[in-house]
């Protein structure tokens, strides 16, 4: 057998360091000995502790006594339903997990009370070998019930098994709506009933929809099971009912059991409404399983990818090394090639462009052998730079090479140099580019994230497959000094027409003010809780992720890419 | 064919033998055919067609169906299997005859038949019919066999040969009075033993004069049940008995040679399960008298009944392991040479005696029921591996079904050492690493009569097992249970490991569409977002010894690193173990748990509903299961039901499935009906639809006639149930754990004469209630 590069086998093993094979191996590009890198290194844990801490409070779900109510009837949580489906020993890659609102977290959180995880767990795991997008309710938060987070994030879900087209398994147990926020539930096109439209298109598409009822499902919750492709329900513990025993009794007086109702034995037997009956709720994941056993062609058809290679070598370095290479403080540079030599597969990077537009770092590599197109900040974004944007993501859109935006950006160049070359012009290239290129997008925000630099990068609102941040991600509009400039400019003026005198106290309190609140929205949580990404990852994880996520994103019958009109 | 004279037979040489027999010693007698160069003819049931001694064989022939008397113990069957594997050279021989060319030099072909022991091997009849059949028998002749079987007859030729007897009478006097009198002179206690038979049965043990004549006569009346012949014999009562047996060899000129004893006491249900060689505790003096004694009786069968060959002194052994191993010679070749008319290769003064044997013979049995046999399939077999100091002496493979027709046997494990002391370490270490899933053994059981500190001492006897059943059976002890206990925990959170790494890798190794990308989903250790992946397992732990499900354990495993696992127990203050597994492959790895690294060996099969997991880790075996979800049955999805459907109708009301006209009403009101008997024919759609008896009961309000319109869902009659019927399902859902057999054993004790199977159900409710 001869490798992809025509080379013996024997001499490309994983992990073998050679850099003289290839030109475009990266160097190291981190000085351990600067007090920047130790300052670096002892920010990046403390960081990653907090967050630690954070995910210790959201696996407990709903607190120890709803997991001990929720034992005691012989239910399993979420996340251990899900890993009872998945194949045994394999990854789950869990989306938006730290959506976490607690009292400790007071400013990023959305509600007043708690909701770990946002009452839902999602992610990718594997069934019988195939990828397959979760949708878990935690009954132990909330009982289940959706509050406005909870269905933005199934329908996040679901948006991400549209566009990858993978298998939705549904592990249902809910309450339905939360009750005292159905207003901002209930009507609105990205509320609950999106849930459903979102299943019949899937479903049109060829896209399995699997629902196993292990708890209730109540309401507009039935749909989800009578909408699936197939469902399985629990004895004892699995209803399915347009109304519940107290809203059937107020509604017409008839007194019936919960079991009656809408339990297992009634919808397998008469209704029709669920097609497999489970004896318990092992039982029904097991049959969940079981039901994944037989999609054979459905949906995404055969994964297999011809054109990545079996063999492929470790990053060179350290990935641990991730941790403390993006600095926490933003206007700190760095050489984003030290991250791209930590996630490539031999550290190999071709670069693209090199010497032109050198604010942007684009070039191909491997991830896992698999093909991918990187871009990255090196700094602010020129014309040049985005020009050479433009020019690489049609590359990538003409090879059907995935693109890997790694972001850390203050935004493109202003003052009148750069408006009178056109940056507008240059920046709507690559947006316009992002909007029609139909390869799979990655974007992982490592450091800043600020104006149309989160645009012109792939941010959420170009609809990458996957975005992720690392815990040192900013995202704001601006930066919170700029702001604070901007903002004590406008106050000062209007202050001066009033005729009112603003001391310079006052203004440096004003400042401060904006700077803190931008500090506080520009945080990584605070963008997570908001489902303005799909994650806070480790940056030691960044390559598995990255990995994981192309797996489940890899199209493997390339979609044309139409360009729009672009203004030259 | 061409007339042969008994002179004539002489001169021939076996070149072919069919094994009439199955199992473990077919094998062995067709591996020293082998190496002989002889061909083997193997014959088999229905239930052996793939069985190990066929693929041994050269040829293999079909004898009959399963049970023993219509295969293995059918003379018949297998005189003809000789004839028609034995026709060829027949054949060739009239072809020679024909041409005419070198009369004188025809070569015989002589088809002999080996009957291994058990089976035919004791049968005086099959014996004659091989000699009136002209097939070389390998063993004693039919008269010689006849005699032997008879305990008294032998007792004389003991006595007249000098062999030390048992005191007692085994005359042919059989007058009750007489023998009480003999009794007296013996001395109480005594043993009533029939003249005929074994296994025990008819034995009486009586200890004093006043318990004679029941005894006496009960004997009497089992043994003409038994054997047909109901002539009984006296001795004394050992309290301390030992099963010695000398192994003795004669050839056809008259050389009698002994090779040693052998002690056979480590008994139950009257069959060995360890025999060693020579005998422990036995001094060399009367080790010679011993053998000088058996050699002189005999001599004695010699002049009694035959010139010809007597391979051995009991017909009941054919080889013994322990005895070759001491002697260091192939016993099965002996008895070819001495069949073939040759002189034994070796004088009494050649004899060597040298080191220690032991056998242990493993069964599929429960040892914890009173050692009932066994079956199932051999879902995993890994015997010891075999050298020159180990033998495993098997007729089963792996994948093999150990039926219920046979002998539950699956191998019989030899050791040898320099000395007993050698000899017993080896055979512990054998024992250990004897790995068999799949159904229950011995092997535990064997393992701990090893280890007991009498038979360390070699303080063998036939009521050893009985003797010492408070250290056999039980752990006794606080120490001993709670390290029983803590070993247990230590097999469970090691098979814990060892199954996520094993899941892991053939998941890894296997998942489907060959998606490189893919399979990093199946990287060790999975991937979780901030977290370790961890799996919960729960685990029965059962003890085969015991007979019991101990307690069942709930372990929670975290992958922590590429094969490092946490090992968590669910209650309880057990800490956390941390366990490194490699997985070598198959079913083996490497773990690591506490700094302590060992091999340990996995099996796993599926079986009623339970994945079940052995695994031999160090000194231990252990056995757990884990419930598996998928494949029940359904038949509880019917309990409940929802009440409007119910609500209005008696439980068993049968109803209409749909509109349609009555063509046939099979049964009346009162008629007994079994579960999904048809009770009567609807018509409707133009199709003919059976309405069936939802459950087993008797029949009431059908008042439909045939030609009647019904409408749908309208009550066509009610299934009662009879009372005894509830027996019935009481018995089939609760009773299945219990042994089929010692629950009808139990009962026979209640019940006299013959009953239908619904009237024994009923009574076995009461014994459980």
């Amino acid at each position: 057998r001869r490798s992809w590069r025509g080379l013996p086998l024997s001499s490309l093993r994983p992990g073998q360091k050679s850099p003289a094979l290839s030109s475009a191996v990266l160097p190291d590009g981190v000085d351990r000995s600067t007090e920047a890198f130790a300052r670096n290194a002892a920010n990046a844990e403390g960081l990653l502790s907090q967050l630690r801490s954070h995910i210790q409070k959201v696996l407990g779900g709903g607190g120890a006594e709803a997991v001990r109510r929720n034992r005691s009837r012989n239910k399993l949580l979420p996340r251990e339903r899900i890993d009872r489906v998945i194949d045994p020993g394999s990854s789950f890659l869990e989306l938006s997990q730290v959506v976490v609102f607690t009292k400790k977290l007071a400013g990023y959180d959305l509600y007043e009370e708690p909701l770990p995880s946002g009452g839902i767990i999602t992610g990718i795991g594997p069934v019988q070998g195939r990828l397959c997008v979760f949708v878990a309710n935690d009954p132990t938060v909330k009982g289940g019930t959706y509050y406005p987070i909870t269905v933005k994030k199934h329908l996040r879900a679901q948006e991400i098994a549209a566009q990858c087209k993978l298998p939705c398994i549904y592990l249902v147990d809910s309450g339905g709506a939360n009750l005292p926020r159905q207003a901002d539930v209930f009507p609105d096109r990205d509320n609950f009933g999106r849930i459903f439209y979102n299943q019949a298109k899937m479903s049109a598409e060829g896209i399995p929809q699997i629902a196993l009822v292990l708890g209730s499902c109540t309401a507009g919750g039935a749909y989800i099971p009578a909408m699936a492709d197939e469902s399985v329900i629990v004895k004892g513990n699995g209803t399915i009912f347009l109304a519940g025993p107290p809203l059937v009794k107020a509604a017409t007086g008839e007194e019936v059991s919960a079991e009656d109702l809408g339990g297992a034995s009634m919808h397998c037997r008469i209704s029709g409404v669920s097609d497999h009956f489970a004896h318990d709720e092992l039982h029904g994941l097991a049959i969940g399983r079981n039901i994944l056993k037989n999609l054979h062609m459905a949906g995404k058809g055969l994964n297999t990818s011809p054109y990545v290679s079996s063999d492929y070598k470790e990053p060179l370095y350290d990935a641990n090394e991730l941790r403390s290479i993006a600095p926490t403080d933003q206007k700190q540079p760095f050489d984003v090639r030290s991250i791209i030599a930590r996630i490539a597969d031999g550290s190999e990077f071709d670069e693209f462009k090199k010497y032109y537009g050198t604010t942007l770092v684009t070039g191909f590599a491997k991830i896992y052998g698999q093909s991918v197109g990187i871009i990255g900040n090196n700094g602010i974004l020129f014309i040049e730079s985005a020009l050479k944007g433009s020019h690489f993501i049609e590359l990538c859109a003409q090879r059907n090479i995935p693109i890997i935006f790694l972001q850390n950006i203050t935004g493109f160049m202003v003052g009148s140099k750069s408006e009178a070359g056109g940056i507008a012009k240059a920046g709507a290239k690559s947006c316009s580019n992002l909007n029609v290129m139909q390869v799979p997008k990655i974007t992982i925000i490592v450091g800043g994230s600020f104006g149309a630099g989160n645009y012109g990068m792939c941010g959420r609102a170009y609809s990458p497959d996957f975005l992720f941040l690392w815990p040192t991600a900013k995202i704001s509009v601006m930066g919170g000094a700029q702001a604070a400039g901007v903002l004590a400019q406008i106050e000062k003026n209007n202050k001066k027409k009033q005729g009112i005198k603003w001391s310079e106290e006052e203004e440096e309190n004003f400042k401060a003010s904006v700077v803190e609140a931008y500090e506080r929205e520009g945080s990584a949580y605070y963008s997570t809780s908001r489902l303005w990404d799909d994650g806070i990852i480790d940056p030691a994880d960044t390559r598995r992720v990255l990995g994981l996520c192309l797996s489940a994103s890899i199209k493997h019958s390339p979609e044309d890419t139409k360009f729009g009109v672009f203004r030259m | 064919s061409s007339p042969t004279s008994p002179e004539g037979k002489e001169g021939r040489t076996i070149e072919k033998i069919l094994v009439a027999n199955r199992g473990e010693i077919a094998c062995r007698i067709m591996r020293t055919a082998r190496r002989l160069g002889i061909r083997t003819v193997a014959v088999f049931s229905d239930a052996d067609r793939g069985a190990l001694h066929v693929d041994y064989a050269d040829e293999a022939i079909r004898i009959g169906p399963p049970p023993a008397r219509s295969s293995y113990l059918n003379a018949s069957a297998i005189i003809e299997a000789a004839h028609r594997t034995g026709a060829q050279e027949d054949r060739l021989e009239h072809v020679v005859g024909m041409s005419g060319s070198w009369p004188d030099a025809k070569q015989y072909t002589l088809q002999a038949i080996h009957p291994g022991y058990g089976f035919l091997s004791e049968s005086a009849d099959f014996a004659q019919l091989c000699e009136a059949e002209e097939l070389n028998f390998i063993g004693p002749p039919a008269s010689a066999i006849r005699e032997m079987g008879d305990k008294s007859a032998s007792k004389r030729i003991m006595g007249a040969a000098g062999v030390p007897l048992v005191p007692g009478y085994h005359g042919d006097r059989q007058d009750i009075d007489f023998l009480k009198a003999e009794a007296e002179k013996i001395g109480y206690p005594i043993l009533i033993k029939p003249t005929h038979g074994g296994g025990g049965k008819g034995m009486r043990i009586v200890q004093s004069p006043d318990e004679f004549v029941d005894s006496f006569l009960s004997a009497q009346r089992e043994a003409a049940a038994s054997f047909g012949i109901s002539t009984i014999l006296i001795e004394k009562y050992i309290t301390q008995p030992r099963h010695v047996e000398v192994q003795v060899f004669g050839d056809k000129h008259g050389n009698v040679i002994h090779l040693y004893e052998r002690d056979c006491s480590v008994q139950r249900r009257h069959q060995k399960i360890i025999e060693e060689a020579p005998a422990p505790n036995v001094v060399n003096e009367f080790r010679s008298h011993l053998g000088e004694a058996a050699v002189a009786a005999a001599k004695n069968y010699w002049h009694l009944f035959s010139k010809k060959a007597v391979g051995y002194y009991n017909a009941g052994t054919v080889e013994h392991p322990v005895t070759e191993m001491i002697v260091g010679q192939d016993l099965v070749e002996w008895q070819i040479l001495v069949a073939n008319g040759e002189i034994l290769p070796l004088t009494q003064s050649e004899v060597p005696l040298k080191g220690h044997a032991f056998e242990a013979r493993v069964y599929a049995e429960n040892v914890s029921r009173g050692f009932l046999p066994a079956t199932g399939s051999l879902h995993y077999y890994h015997p010891v591996s075999i050298s020159p100091t180990v033998r495993v002496e098997t007729g089963v493979k792996e994948g093999d079904t150990v039926s219920m027709h046979y002998d539950p046997m699956i191998a019989k494990l030899v050791v040898w050492g320099e000395n007993r002391q050698a000899a017993l370490v080896k055979l512990k270490d054998c024992l250990l690493n004897f790995q068999v899933a799949g159904l229950p053994t011995n092997i535990g059981f064997l393992h701990k009569i090893a280890n007991h500190w009498a038979f360390e001492k070699g303080l063998v006897g036939t009521h050893f097992i009985e003797q010492f059943k408070e250290d056999l059976f039980i752990d006794s002890g606080v120490d001993i249970a709670a390290g029983t206990s803590a070993a247990s925990k230590l097999g469970a959170a090691l098979v814990a490991a060892c199954i996520c790494e094993m899941d892991h890798n053939s998941y890894k190794e296997n998942f489907p569409g060959g998606d490189k990308l893919l399979s990093l989903w199946y990287d060790n250790p999975p991937f979780r977002m901030h977290h370790s992946a961890k799996r919960l397992i729960e685990l029965e732990w059962e003890n085969e010894l015991e007979g019991k499900c101990l307690e069942l354990l709930k372990l929670t495993i975290t992958c922590v690193s590429k094969g490092g696992y946490l090992v968590e127990f669910e209650g309880g203050d057990s800490p956390v173990m941390e366990i490194k597994v490699v997985h070598l492959g198959e079913c083996k790895c490497i773990v690591e748990a506490d700094g302590l690294s060992t091999h340990v060996t996995l099996a796993r099969y599926f079986k009623d509903n339970c994945q079940h997991i052995h695994i031999w880790h160090g000194q231990h075996h252990h056995h757990y299961r884990e419930p598996v979800t998928l494949d029940r049955s359904d038949d509880d999805a019917s309990d409940h039901k929802p009440s409007f459907q119910t609500a209005s109708h008696p439980k068993g009301s049968v109803l209409a499935p749909m509109a349609g006209l009555v063509v046939k009403v099979l049964l009346e009101n009162g008629a007994k009906v079994e579960e999904g008997q048809p009770i009567l024919v609807l018509e409707a759609m133009k199709m003919e639809h059976v309405v069936k008896s939802p459950r087993a009961g008797y029949v009431e309000g059908l008042h439909i006639a045939s030609g009647q319109q019904v409408f749908d869902t309208s009550v066509l009659f009610t299934v009662k149930v009879y009372s005894s019927f509830s027996y019935h399902t009481y018995f089939l859902t609760h009773c299945k754990s219990f042994n089929a057999i010692s629950i009808l054993n139990g009962f026979s004790h209640v019940q006299n004469g013959p009953v239908d199977l619904s009237s024994r159900m009923c009574v076995l409710w009461v014994v459980l209630e």
